[in-house]
């Protein structure tokens, strides 16, 4: 029996999410003394893995894997489950994974729950904790199936230090024929993606109108974020509906969320409600948001984002 | 072309979120049930393939009978049947399986559900339906073409879009982009009228065995106070964004 960990990867290197699956694996696989295996499709270097303890790597390397497609990646996974009799599999929050899961659940009759933020409580029956109703709450599930898969929602769950040195093993995995093919990719260039995302820099109608968003994008480069919006703002089409975060939009689950000029409506409180630390500058003291944040400002948008990104230059030129 | 959309019934995206029976259930006491947003978009692309291709809509759902008020609504938005498979949802895998059964026996070119329910948030049962019926599955999927058998779908990547070619049968999880909410449609009284005459099916389904089971909820913890900042003194900020909340 084993824990298979599958990892996403990102210009063929592991994401940051990779080193919370593998130590949320790790820490599972101690308590289950099983194995660890960690799947990479298309990496070139995993070693940075080694650092959180993985048994043993399988990295997959093929041309017509190149683009993700969940069926394929969801087969390729099963043949490794079967092949090392796999009980448990972990896989992250992110997009490419939660496409894939429940195909795998289904492939492999296991029990599948997705947003877990922390380790079983339980492991007899197998019980973790996730989020639900859009982060206005938490629940406990339980699994009771004998295969059971689990995708950790990205920031829950901090990478801990476990170092080895895995055995790589070369795997033959059958490619099956793709079905689904791309016409067209449009990446927006240069930006951070908001699930990739440590820190994310949201404004909202308070800046007035989308010529403004000069100041949130400076302020985004600074700090390495990713700009996310407001509802309002996405669907005044101020900004492209991938930067809409809350209940309806993305979910947002980063280290640090500043929103700019955003009430916060509980819609979009739900939304962002698992981010770590939340900073909120507006206008008016009386905005909601201000209730559901751990630091906050009272000031003008205009006045206050372009002079926090003067002070956060120097401090993070001074820093580094 | 005929068309089915998975309709989940979640509470209203401003209800209070409670519990009861010592945190085992959710309250529904004074909690407005709708349509899941995500399935709306869906249901309203599903209308212009009606109004355009002379698609025939149904939509399905699993719960119980108190969700009929929901699935009404749905047919006055212009959807022709409804169909209410009879058992409480309590797994992503069952629901799944009831939905995949029912379109099995009806032959749909094209099933539409949400890319996930605004309640449980599992965004699992489009893709669990895609692979127990063998069809292709787009999640994520803000812009459905369909020209004969061949769909061309767009799907929101991390960081961007990627446009996907493939053929009926599929299955989609959509979302706002599907349509804008600008397209959503308000039920006019013409429609109200027309689906008390539409036909609303409940189906009584085997049993099946559940694989998860969600037995305690929990509210978040209560947030400690704020730390209200002087819009002059953004060093602090900085300071305690740095040496207190350790996220710089």
């Amino acid at each position: 029996m084993s824990i298979l960990a599958y990892i996403e990867s990102k210009s063929n290197k592991p994401k940051k999410s990779s080193f919370e699956v593998v130590s949320y694996a790790k820490e599972l696989s101690k308590q289950l003394s099983l194995e660890l295996i960690v799947v990479a499709i298309n990496i070139d270097d995993s070693s940075d893995l080694n650092k959180y303890g993985p048994d043993k790597i399988i990295s997959i390397k093929d041309a017509n894997l190149e683009k993700f497609d969940a069926k394929i990646y969801a087969d390729i996974i099963s043949q490794v489950c079967i092949k090392f009799s796999t009980s448990h599999v972990i896989l992250s929050g992110g997009v490419d994974s939660k496409y894939l899961a429940p195909i795998l659940s289904i492939k492999l009759e296991a029990g599948y729950v997705s947003n877990v933020v922390d380790l079983p409580s339980k492991l007899e029956p197998f019980t973790v904790k996730r989020t639900s109703f859009s982060n206005k709450s938490f629940c406990d599930t339980t699994i009771t199936s004998d295969k059971k898969i689990i995708s950790v929602s990205n920031n829950s769950f901090s990478p801990v230090e476990n170092p080895s040195t895995p055995d790589l093993v070369d795997f033959q995995a059958k490619i099956p024929e793709r079905k689904m093919t791309q016409d067209s990719l449009d990446l927006a260039k240069g930006n951070v993606s908001i699930a990739d995302a440590d820190i994310v820099v949201s404004a909202g109608r308070g800046l007035k109108g989308p010529e403004n968003w000069g100041i949130i994008e400076d302020l985004a480069n600074t700090l390495g974020a990713a700009t996310a919006c407001s509802k309002p703002v996405s669907d005044l089409g101020w900004r492209p509906h991938s930067e809409h975060v809350g209940q309806t939009g993305k979910p947002v689950s980063t280290n640090l969320y500043i929103a700019i000029g955003i009430s916060g409506a509980i819609q979009h409180l739900a939304g962002v409600s698992s981010s770590k630390v939340k900073v909120v500058i507006n206008t008016d003291p009386e905005a909601p948001f201000f209730k559901a944040a751990d630091y906050g400002i009272v000031g003008d948008a205009f006045e206050v984002v372009p002079k926090l990104n003067e002070k956060l230059k120097a401090f993070k030129a001074e820093n580094n | 072309m005929k068309i089915l959309v998975c309709i989940s019934c979640v509470p209203d995206t401003t209800s209070r979120i409670n519990f009861i029976n010592n945190d085992t259930e959710f309250d529904v006491n004074g909690v407005q049930f709708v349509i899941n947003p995500n399935d709306e978009f869906g249901l309203t692309r599903a209308m212009w393939f009606k109004e355009k291709n002379n698609a025939v809509v149904d939509v399905i759902n699993v719960g119980e009978q108190t969700n009929d008020s929901v699935l009404r609504k749905a047919l006055a938005i212009g959807a022709d049947k409804a169909v209410r498979i009879n058992r409480k949802a309590t797994d992503s895998f069952q629901v799944a399986t009831y939905i995949a059964d029912y379109a099995k026996e009806n032959s749909y070119d094209l099933i539409i559900a949400g890319r996930e329910s605004i309640d449980y948030n599992g965004s699992m049962v489009p893709g669990m339906i895609s692979e127990i019926l063998n069809i292709n599955f787009v999640t994520n999927c803000v812009g459905l073409q369909i020209q004969d058998r061949n769909a061309k779908v767009e799907r929101e990547i991390e960081g961007g879009k990627e446009t996907l070619s493939c053929k009926l049968p599929m299955i989609i999880g959509g979302q706002k982009g599907l349509v804008e909410e600008s397209d959503l449609k308000i039920p006019n009284m013409r429609g109200i009228m027309q689906a008390r005459q539409k036909p609303l099916e409940s189906i009584e389904p085997s049993d099946l065995d559940v694989k998860t089971t969600t037995n305690k909820f929990y509210k978040p913890e209560e947030k400690k106070e704020i730390k209200m900042l002087d819009a002059n003194d953004l060093d602090s900020l900085i300071n305690l964004l740095h040496n207190e909340a350790k996220v710089l």
